[in-house]
């Protein structure tokens, strides 16, 4: 019998028809929508006389652009607005499922999507928001689309999608003190650059990634994007069972077992082939942080932002081109750099195992006075285990500003946003330019760093501080 | 939405040798507002093209008037980051119908294909004799044959053959898009889903 990888089970379920010398018709399971990347395809969509053929397949929330004060009122930029206001009735119309401001799941798309539990292995799911590989953690291929593929999938629950290479990155060995998934993507994504996975679709294994909760799974497959993969995704197992049953759209009763007993069997075969493979060992990771402006630019906090040794041409142009907008020269150590933001939120890092673990390590202690603390929750659920579990007391008194759920700093569509020529620590997943508002610098980092940071005021390894 | 035909395009070029330009150069967020496709071009590659107070900074390509043309021939790593199909109607307002480089993000490349702009991928020594003949010559012109898949820099005739499917091919000639084929194929797409459930 032929041997296939997870990726090959699920994406050949899933092909309705292949286009000889073109690519696959390719059904999507579920689809999330936002505010940002919807109203276009809604729009054409009209134009073409056509309506949404499985609407129950579709859910939305609106992200992208919201305040995170205020949300009970309406909200005050007219072009936000104006975007939250056409979901609004595009769902009305369509009878698509809405999560809206101030209800009980309203969260970022790639939040509530598992929270509510419609997230599953063996799906195939796709939103106009490349961080979709979010939910590749489930043992889904999870993938970003642009706007004219979310027109199809309204018209028809189908894209046209060429099979991606496959890829497996195995991590094995234990994390040492103060390690978190994020430095194991930030990691990855520094050895094989911002480039190295495009046309690629990852599978994380090995004992490193096995042993992780799945909310450090998912800021695993989140940033897969960010190395050019198309989406990663991780083989369910009890972990992922145990995260899912009770859950509102899980399986119940015998749908349950049912379920479960076919989610066994989505793992790669042994002697299975990737296209390319890497090893890396978890005890040679150290907390991580990025210093130029893509995110395959990352160190150990501790280490020394590379010289231009052995680069030319443009290679060595674009890098001096980095490092000048960061204000860093090549050979530095990053380790005491001056900071004056810090962000904990976003679909990487916003979810509630990464509040209570900045909780954990800021209790008792105060910000720097140089910083500005914002921790964004990712969805109103997040928001309120925090509040119920007395995170918030410890985090208001540790002088950090609780915000409302939504991408925010992440991408500073809204007013958060990071003063031109600051300096932000941040546990979201971009360092490009402007990113968090014109001029503005981002480090990347996982929460723990993060919160290192906003107690001593400067780039810190969190295993010094506490 | 349906697309003008693309067939040869013979063209000035602008070149952008940055490498990893990310769709947040491209287009920033902030202007993602609409609600409509219209008038992206204006704010394309914003933050470079502009400063603060919104005065054109002199050192950004696009805002030298040695160089215009239909074709942006960019740096390695195109179209990076974020899916938004933004980046790509920002181009195409502005009036690029190609994009050459030598590797463009998956995402981004989907996206060109799915509005009308033709991203062509070429030898990483090819982008140098071509950067090197736009520095050397601004009017020098480069013709892009999606039949024949070949582009061709004019001045040398030096030429290099290009990867497109079929399928894409045909839909690039004849301004088609995939939502035509999907909804032609629907009924299918019908009995699959019930099969499937």
């Amino acid at each position: 019998m032929e041997k296939k990888t997870l990726f090959d089970k699920i994406w050949d379920a899933h092909v309705v028809r292949s286009v000889p010398g073109g690519p696959d018709v390719f059904f999507i399971d579920k689809h999330f929508i936002h505010e940002v990347t919807s109203p276009v395809a809604f729009l054409n969509l009209e134009k073409r006389g056509v309506g949404v053929l499985y609407p129950e397949r579709t859910i939305a929330t609106p992200d992208h652009n919201v305040p995170t004060v205020d949300q009970d009122k309406t909200i005050k930029d007219k072009l936000s607005r104006m975007q939250v206001e056409r979901l609004r009735e595009n769902c009305e119309k369509h009878n698509i499922e809405l999560h809206d401001l101030g209800s009980a799941h309203h969260g970022i798309v790639h939040v509530i999507g598992p929270e509510l539990g419609v997230t599953q292995p063996g799906m195939t799911i796709v939103c106009g928001d490349s961080h979709t590989s979010t939910h590749g953690a489930f043992g889904a291929i999870a993938f970003g689309i642009g706007t004219s593929e979310v027109e199809m999938v309204f018209a028809t629950q189908c894209i046209m999608q060429t099979k991606a290479k496959k890829m497996r990155i195995t991590v094995d060995g234990e994390l040492g003190n103060g390690v978190t998934s994020k430095d194991i993507i930030l990691y990855i994504i520094a050895k094989i650059s911002a480039a190295g996975a495009t046309g690629y679709f990852v599978e994380y294994a090995g004992s490193a990634i096995t042993s992780l909760s799945m909310e450090a799974r998912m800021t695993i497959c989140n940033m897969s994007i960010e190395m050019g993969a198309r989406g990663g995704l991780i083989a369910p197992d009890e972990t992922t069972f145990n995260y899912l049953k009770g859950k509102q759209y899980a399986p119940k009763g015998e749908d349950w077992d049912k379920a479960v007993a076919h989610w066994k069997t989505l793992k790669t075969d042994d002697g299975a082939v990737f296209d390319k493979e890497y090893h890396f060992d978890g005890n040679d990771i150290e907390p991580m942080i990025t210093y130029g402006t893509n995110p395959g630019m990352g160190i150990k906090v501790r280490g020394f932002i590379p010289t231009t040794e052995g680069m030319e041409g443009s290679n060595k142009s674009s890098y001096l081109k980095s490092l000048d907008y960061m204000g860093f020269a090549p050979g530095e150590a990053i380790k005491g750099k001056k900071v004056d933001f810090v962000f904990v939120g976003s679909c990487t890092n916003g979810r509630i195992e990464d509040i209570r673990s900045v909780a954990a390590f800021v209790k008792g202690k105060h910000k720097a006075d140089n910083i500005t603390a914002w921790i964004v929750p990712g969805s109103r659920e997040v928001e309120k285990m925090a509040h119920e579990e007395g995170l918030v007391k410890i985090l208001e008194d540790a002088g950090f500003e609780l915000r409302q759920p939504g991408c925010s700093a992440c991408l500073a569509m809204n007013d958060d946003k990071i003063p031109s020529g600051k300096y932000a620590v941040s546990t979201s997943n971009r360092n490009f330019e402007g990113r968090q508002g014109p001029g503005a610098r981002t480090l990347l980092a996982s929460p723990l760093t993060v919160a290192a940071v906003a107690v001593t005021g400067e780039i810190s390894d969190p295993r010094d501080v506490f | 939405m349906a697309y003008d035909k693309f067939n040869i395009l013979k063209s000035t070029v602008v070149p952008l040798s940055s490498e990893n330009v990310d769709t947040d150069q491209i287009i920033p967020a902030r202007f993602l507002k609409a609600t409509e496709r219209e008038g992206f071009g204006d704010n394309l590659f914003r933050d470079w093209r502009y400063d603060v107070e919104g005065n054109p900074k002199k050192d950004f390509v696009l805002n030298d008037p040695t160089y215009s043309g239909k074709i942006l021939l960019a740096g390695k790593n195109f179209g990076s980051g974020s899916s938004r199909e933004h980046a790509v109607w920002a181009l195409y307002d502005y009036g690029f119908r190609c994009v050459v480089s030598s590797f463009f993000a998956d995402i981004f490349k989907n996206n060109c294909l799915n509005i009308g702009v033709l991203p062509v991928t070429i030898s990483p020594e090819f982008a140098e004799v071509l950067f090197k003949a736009v520095e050397e010559n601004p009017k020098t012109e480069v013709e892009i044959d999606i039949d024949q898949q070949t582009i061709t820099l004019l001045s040398t005739g030096q030429q290099e053959s290009f990867d497109i499917n079929s399928y894409k091919k045909e839909n690039m000639k004849n301004g088609f898009d995939d939502i035509d084929y999907l909804l032609n194929i629907k009924d299918e797409i019908i009995t699959f889903t019930e099969q499937k459930v």
